[in-house]
């Protein structure tokens, strides 16, 4: 007895018992559905939660922050330069691995006001054009500094949509967008002109929700004071983003640190570990502008050669620093690690519980099989009277559970996406479910597994079963 | 040499500590082309002699050699092998497939031997034919008469061309009228050179053939061979042949 007619006999078998075979079917179809259907929404949430990764830069992105002396070194503090240009040119000529190197020099406390409105950016750096492609910001209005502005230390600005909300009413309040390229702001009392603008950052989530509320309209009757409800976390990647207003790096040089402003020009980092910052920044003595990056960004060229590339940028570093180890690395890969841990976890749960439903429709197989073959004992009796072998018998059962498995499997894969698409309407603005092949492929390999498992034992008791005594069976 | 030779053999049960002997001792030739009946009341071991002579079980004593071919050592595999392509059976209660077609059922047999579809049904509707059935190959076994079901099987039984055919009261779930054309298709088949070993209880059946077993307690009682004693070969039908 060949395969192919194996699995016709098995089609009949199922075909003869309609109703039976849906109903066992339904265990299989339920278990793939759920199973392909958390994995999209797992892949899901993995997007939203890798998409705020990227915003800032992705995980090629790496900051040197100042560091404190380390303690073997401190009889040479006086030597310590800290980061300055020269490491920038220094990694542009002999760092390979590594390619947008942009210097920035940032400045807390800083207020930027206009027309009776104040704002403190939660980002105000001097730094090059580069950091547009580093930083994954576009310029939807306007146009970003080049070099000519930098090199003539030009008091022009590129700011984002939140510093804009703050100073100019955002779309919501006023009902339209503002668009203040032109326009003039004081950054602490000194003028600069706005010459471009970033476009909105924000989540899949918030962007869902908010093209929810635009349909929904204005909400009625609201009045008094406003209620903030607070930030949510993961959120923060996009509105520091929003709130970010970029300067030159020579004009923040020159406006900003030169004559020592004194406790404002600390070296604080970006992502408010401002811990590092080092102890001799401050000194106000020198009246000198303070030539001192607070950060030096690049980007890895290749993943891959991660290690290989900080440790060039440690050799070149190191050269410059005159030996002295006042630097640090700041990857994003404690986010990324993070981030496949959390989808591991959510993976896992969700993938042992549609396996377990899985498991269940196969001992549903599993009892209808062996129902099938005490009703069929006759009939493998006279199958083997007239010649059939162990395999052969043992083979048409297992085809049968298989084939139950195989159809139901299809119609699971067809279940998830019903699934997914009912799951998108219950929460329009939860991450977007992916179903990916990976998943199918799994889930439907899967089903196959649990319906060869679910066919053996019975397939088994029926190739056994002795001719004589199944003939006999009533 | 004789198609099939039992030598000594024994089959023998044990129920609750005490020892049933169904087969005792029995040595048996039967030669090709032999038209013979195994007759005994029930319990008499006549069933389990054509298990045993069918290759469905295995005897606990004694040698069988089938066609040159030593059953007591065959494996399970090669017992289904030679049930499928040197034996053919017709049982009391027809044992048709439901589910399947006339046709269908006739080709069973070949399914599990291998053979090509389009020779299957070739072979098949021969078969069919020869019991002159080939006009109800589509239909279904419950569609037809107790006879016309009883004939597919002998169908069945034939169309691996097997070296014996056994059949298990083959009349017995059928009215005498019917019951007499199968025997007489049996006698034609006979006729025509197959080895055909019919198992009953009722002597009536068993004078259709020339030669009779008589199983009494597991021992052969007696061993009538009609041509050895003389008498006329040809039986004596209650009903008129049709042909």
């Amino acid at each position: 007895m060949n395969f192919l007619s194996a699995i016709s006999v098995g089609l009949k078998e199922i075909w003869a018992n309609k109703f039976r075979s849906m109903l066992t079917m339904l265990g299989i179809v339920l278990g793939v559905g759920s199973l392909v259907a958390q994995s999209a929404l797992v892949k899901g949430l993995e997007n939203g939660m890798k998409e705020a990764l990227i915003a800032i830069g992705g995980l090629e992105k790496v900051y040197i922050t100042p560091q404190a002396i380390p303690t073997w070194q401190q009889h040479r503090k006086d030597q310590a330069v800290g980061n300055t240009m020269n490491d920038i040119y220094a990694l542009q000529r002999s760092a390979p691995l590594v390619h947008l190197v942009t210097p920035e020099m940032q400045t807390r406390e800083v207020t930027v006001t206009r027309a009776g409105k104040a704002f403190n950016p939660w980002h105000f750096v001097g730094t090059w054009p580069a950091a547009l492609e580093l930083n994954q910001h576009v310029v939807e209005h306007g146009r970003m500094f080049n070099a000519v502005d930098d090199e003539e230390a030009r008091s022009v600005c590129v700011i984002g949509t939140g510093t804009r909300d703050a100073l100019f009413g955002s779309p919501e309040e006023i009902g339209r967008e503002i668009i203040p390229v032109g326009e003039y702001v004081n950054i602490n009392n000194q003028r600069f002109r706005i010459i471009g603008m970033f476009e909105h950052y924000e989540s899949e989530m918030d962007r869902k929700a908010r093209e929810q509320a635009l349909e929904r309209g204005p909400e009625p009757g609201q009045s008094g004071p406003t209620r903030k409800r607070g930030r949510t976390s993961g959120r923060g990647a996009f509105e520091w983003k929003n709130n970010t207003v970029y300067i030159p790096l020579k004009t923040m040089w020159l406006k900003f640190r030169a004559g020592a402003v004194g406790g404002g020009t600390g070296t604080g980092t970006t992502a408010g570990s401002s811990t590092t910052a080092s102890v001799s920044a401050s000194a106000g003595i020198d009246t000198a502008p303070d030539p001192r990056l607070s950060t030096v960004y690049f980007k890895v060229i290749d993943l891959d050669q991660m290690n290989n590339a900080l440790q060039q940028v440690k050799n070149v570093l190191t050269h410059t620093h005159n030996g002295i180890e006042d630097f640090a690395f700041n990857t994003q890969e404690n986010w990324s690690e993070n981030i496949t841990t959390a989808i591991r976890n959510a993976r896992l749960s969700g993938g042992i519980i549609a396996a377990i439903s899985l498991l269940v429709g196969g001992v549903g197989i599993m009892n209808i099989m062996l129902a099938s073959i005490t009703e069929r004992v006759r009939e493998i009796g006279i199958r083997k009277a007239i010649g059939a072998t162990f395999l052969d018998v043992f083979v048409q059962i297992l085809v049968e559970s298989v084939v139950i498995a195989v159809i139901g499997g299809l119609a699971g894969l067809l279940a998830s996406k019903g699934l997914v698409e009912l799951l998108s309407l219950v929460s329009p603005t939860g991450n977007t479910p992916v179903m990916t092949v990976d998943a199918m492929l799994l889930a439907f390999g899967f089903s196959v597994c649990v319906g060869i498992l679910a066919g053996i034992i019975p397939a088994f008791k029926a190739a056994r079963l002795n001719p004589i005594q199944a003939l006999r069976y009533e | 040499m004789a198609l099939v030779e039992l030598r000594n053999v024994s089959k023998i049960y044990h129920l609750g500590g005490e020892e049933i002997r169904a087969l005792d001792d029995i040595s048996l030739d039967i030669d090709g082309g032999e038209f013979i009946s195994i007759i005994g009341p029930s319990g008499s071991g006549k069933s389990t002699l054509m298990h045993i002579l069918g290759c469905l079980d295995s005897p606990s004593k004694g040698t069988i050699r089938l066609d040159d071919t030593m059953i007591e050592k065959a494996s399970q595999r090669e017992l289904a092998r030679i049930r499928n392509q040197k034996i053919g059976f017709v049982f009391q209660f027809f044992n048709l497939l439901p589910k399947l077609s006339v046709l269908q059922n006739v080709e069973l047999p070949m399914v599990y031997s291998g053979v090509s579809s389009r020779e299957r049904r070739d072979r098949a509707l021969e078969a069919l034919k020869l019991v002159e059935l080939e006009n109800r190959a589509k239909h279904r076994p419950m569609q037809l008469s107790g006879g016309q079901q009883q004939r597919t099987a002998i169908a069945r039984a034939l169309v691996n061309s097997p070296k014996i055919v056994f059949a298990d009261e083959p009349t017995g779930n059928l009215d005498s009228h019917t019951g007499e054309a199968i025997l007489q298709l049996f006698y034609k088949l006979s006729q025509e050179g197959r080895t055909i070993a019919l198992v009953t209880h009722d002597p009536e059946i068993a004078a259709v053939t020339p030669r009779r077993i008589e199983i009494r307690d597991g021992k052969i009682a007696r061993n009538v061979d009609a041509k050895l004693a003389g008498a006329g070969s040809t039986p004596k039908f209650s009903v008129p042949t049709q042909n």
